[in-house]
């Protein structure tokens, strides 16, 4: 099984990536900090990894995705799974105002993570089967005033894979947004006292992200309960939403 | 970039103390000089942690710092041919058996948890069932990197002869930050055991079993039934095993089994359930006696079975007590403890007694010394539990033994140093700007 995992060192991305090599598959991972590759790479292989591969690259940078893209299937000589895990958080408070880190933001988040979308799409289009599995997040469910420009991205990312795996409907490829509820990541280490009931370990979301892989979607929560605590928010009449302290 | 955030309830595994630390929690080994940096600026005391299964307060910084190493948790190289394993400082023990295991190798020693990290294994100088034929965990590491808050990485190494190897081993996490650590692992030729177990009716008959059983077997222990009176006191199990010659290398994997979702009332551990699962204990062993092949995994870790299972001992959290006491008096000492902790009616669940060999412990605060060895737990029901432990206390110190510092939450500075003379020693190696709880009450320093 060959995978390529755009945005490695995310930890979502890194405990997925040790359940893959649990299996024995050959990986590509893609992320910017050489060391950190080398180090995660280092790890797979000893976990069971028949092979890991790294690229550097900046993956907010979409010049010429298509040939890097292709050169990442060459690298591997194919590719079954892609996982697409990389995102920033940033601080909503300090970008809300500031129009050019709002844009920054939502390149970062959504418009580089569409394109890899659109071209890994296209590979697997292409050869006719294959995954791609994307990282959302609850926060694109329902535009809160806590984390809205992040959220505003995920979501259109969401409806991008929603529509890759509409149009994969009839040709054999799968596409699955995964959307998280808060996970104790460094992401997140901003947050004071992550924990409690609504908290989740990148191992527990990991497993779900490897499972979307193979069944399911094209929407899937992790953990599933986010499901159904989205339902009711997104279904909280605004009068009662604008209250809340969400 | 990582960042201390404030956390109010850390907790160890006795679940006594919870005290507020400011805690960050680095993913990545680049992230880690900054860390120390920042989290000795404010001019408070740090300390490095993992999976937290320190029982007392050894683990522990309140008002202080922690670095959470849990997430540096890679393994970086392993050699089939030197058997040489270097890994991050926070991987597991069961991350490094999934990597051993199905290569035919396992670990040099292993505690009774595989739950906890390698750069506590080696900060507590760990020792396991076979101590009396490979000694300590820190016996078998060949190098380390510490960081310290004056800046970069030491690379040290037995051949160390400035001391501060040995201080390390067993120090605590007192002497800086353990990064990464390299260890010899051994070959196995399968992922069985051959166990055999013996019961036995009194605690006389434990020394000669032990005795006769450490020559022949890799791995002894010893449960007790700590809570029998009369003709059944000191009645018990013992075990030995080795590595099965033949057989499959799989990896046995943690069957899911229950876990404890919540704190236990305080009356769930009571002097009625604690006697009758030490019968149910006894009689279990006693119809299963004999010889039988087992996987690893129960023989090695049986607690680990059930998930957070200090939770048992409710709120307020319970007190493990390790002591070792030299061969020539171990028996009445032993004796004695078990007979204060059955008229003090406080009963200890598990009760495991193992003799240690004369193996040197490398650390300056190793545990582990020659003779034996009783680990007791009590809940904590407050002055009564401490009174019995200060009377096991003066039962130690007359027998010139001393206490697990990765067990105590409540040791006297007066016991730790007689049991620790060259404590002075050690206290040079320690970084000044890392402390702990324990350290900050067994050498009189200062809160943070």
């Amino acid at each position: 099984m060959k995978i390529i995992i755009l945005g490695a060192t995310s930890a979502i991305a890194e405990a997925t990536a040790r359940l893959y090599a649990g299996e024995g598959a050959e990986l590509l991972l893609v992320a910017r900090q050489p060391e950190r590759l080398a180090a995660i790479a280092a790890d797979l292989k000893l976990r069971g990894a028949a092979r890991v591969e790294t690229a550097t690259r900046d993956l907010a940078d979409t010049d010429g995705v298509a040939d890097a893209f292709a050169g990442f299937v060459a690298t591997l000589g194919g590719v079954d799974h892609v996982l697409l895990a990389y995102g920033v958080l940033g601080d909503q408070k300090s970008i809300e105002h500031d129009p050019a880190a709002a844009q920054t933001s939502l390149t970062v988040n959504f418009t580089s993570a569409a394109a890899w979308a659109l071209v890994a799409a296209e590979a697997l289009e292409r050869q006719g089967r294959g995954s791609l599995v994307v990282l959302g997040s609850v926060a694109g469910d329902r535009g809160r005033r806590a984390n809205f420009i992040y959220g505003a991205a995920k979501a259109g990312l969401a409806t991008l894979v929603e529509g890759i795996a509409h149009r994969f409907a009839t040709s054999g490829p799968r596409a699955v947004i995964v959307k998280p509820g808060p996970v104790i990541t460094p992401m997140t280490e901003a947050f004071a006292n992550r924990k409690g009931s609504m908290w989740s370990m990148p191992d527990a979301v990991a497993s779900i992200v490897r499972r979307a892989a193979d069944s399911g979607g094209p929407v899937i929560y992790a953990p599933r309960f986010w499901r159904w605590i989205m339902l009711v928010i997104r279904s909280l009449p605004s009068a009662l939403f604008n209250r809340l302290e969400i | 970039m990582t960042r201390f955030v404030p956390s109010d309830d850390l907790v160890s595994w006795g679940r006594v103390l919870r005290a507020r630390h400011e805690v960050a929690r680095p993913h990545w080994r680049d992230e880690l000089p900054a860390l120390l940096g920042e989290g000795a600026e404010a001019g408070r005391k740090l300390l490095a942690i993992g999976l937290r299964r320190s029982y007392g307060d050894c683990g522990l910084n309140p008002d202080g710092a922690v670095i959470d190493m849990a997430a540096l948790d890679r393994a970086i190289s392993f050699d089939p041919e030197t058997r040489l394993l270097r890994a991050e400082a926070g991987i597991s023990l069961d991350a490094l058996l999934a990597i051993l295991v199905p290569r035919g190798f396992f670990l040099p020693v292993t505690p009774g948890t595989r739950f906890v990290t390698l750069g506590g294994a080696i900060a507590n100088d760990v020792h396991g069932k076979n101590h009396h034929r490979a000694g300590t965990l820190g016996r078998w590491v060949r190098r380390l990197g510490l960081m310290r808050s004056e800046g970069g990485t030491l690379e040290l190494g037995p051949d160390d002869n400035t001391g501060l190897f040995a201080a390390t081993v067993g120090g605590l996490g007192l002497t800086g930050l353990i990064a990464w650590v390299e260890i010899e692992v051994i070959p196995i030729a399968s992922a069985t055991m051959e166990v055999e177990t013996i019961p036995f009716a009194t605690l006389d008959a434990f020394f000669p079993l032990t005795a006769e059983s450490d020559g022949a077997f890799d791995y002894t222990v010893a449960w007790i039934d700590c809570l029998a009176r009369g003709d059944a006191r000191g009645r018990g199990l013992f075990s030995r095993a080795r590595h099965a010659a033949e057989g499959p290398l799989v990896l046995q994997k943690k069957r899911p089994g229950p876990t404890v979702p919540l704190d236990l009332p305080g009356f769930a551990l009571n002097g009625l359930t604690v006697k009758a699962f030490n019968e149910l204990c006894y009689r279990n062993g006693r119809r299963r006696a004999g010889r039988a092949a087992a996987p690893y995994e129960p023989f090695f870790y049986p607690l680990d079975r059930i998930g957070g299972w200090s939770r048992l001992y409710g709120k307020r959290g319970f007190y493990q007590y390790q002591s070792v006491v030299p061969p020539e008096v171990a028996g009445d000492a032993t004796r004695a403890m078990l007979e204060a902790v059955s008229a003090a009616g406080e009963g200890s669940f598990l009760a495991v007694l193992k003799t240690f060999g004369d193996m040197p412990s490398p650390g300056m605060l190793s545990f582990p010394r020659p003779g034996t060895t009783l680990a007791l737990d009590f809940a904590n029901r407050g002055a009564s539990t401490l009174k019995l432990m200060d009377r096991l206390d003066a039962i130690v110190r007359e027998a010139g033994g001393r206490l697990y510092p990765a067990k105590d939450g409540r040791i006297s500075a007066a016991m730790f140093r007689a049991g620790y003379p060259n404590w002075e020693d050690f206290a040079r190696h320690v970084d000044p700007r890392f402390s702990s709880s324990f350290w900050r009450r067994v050498s009189q320093e200062e809160g943070p």
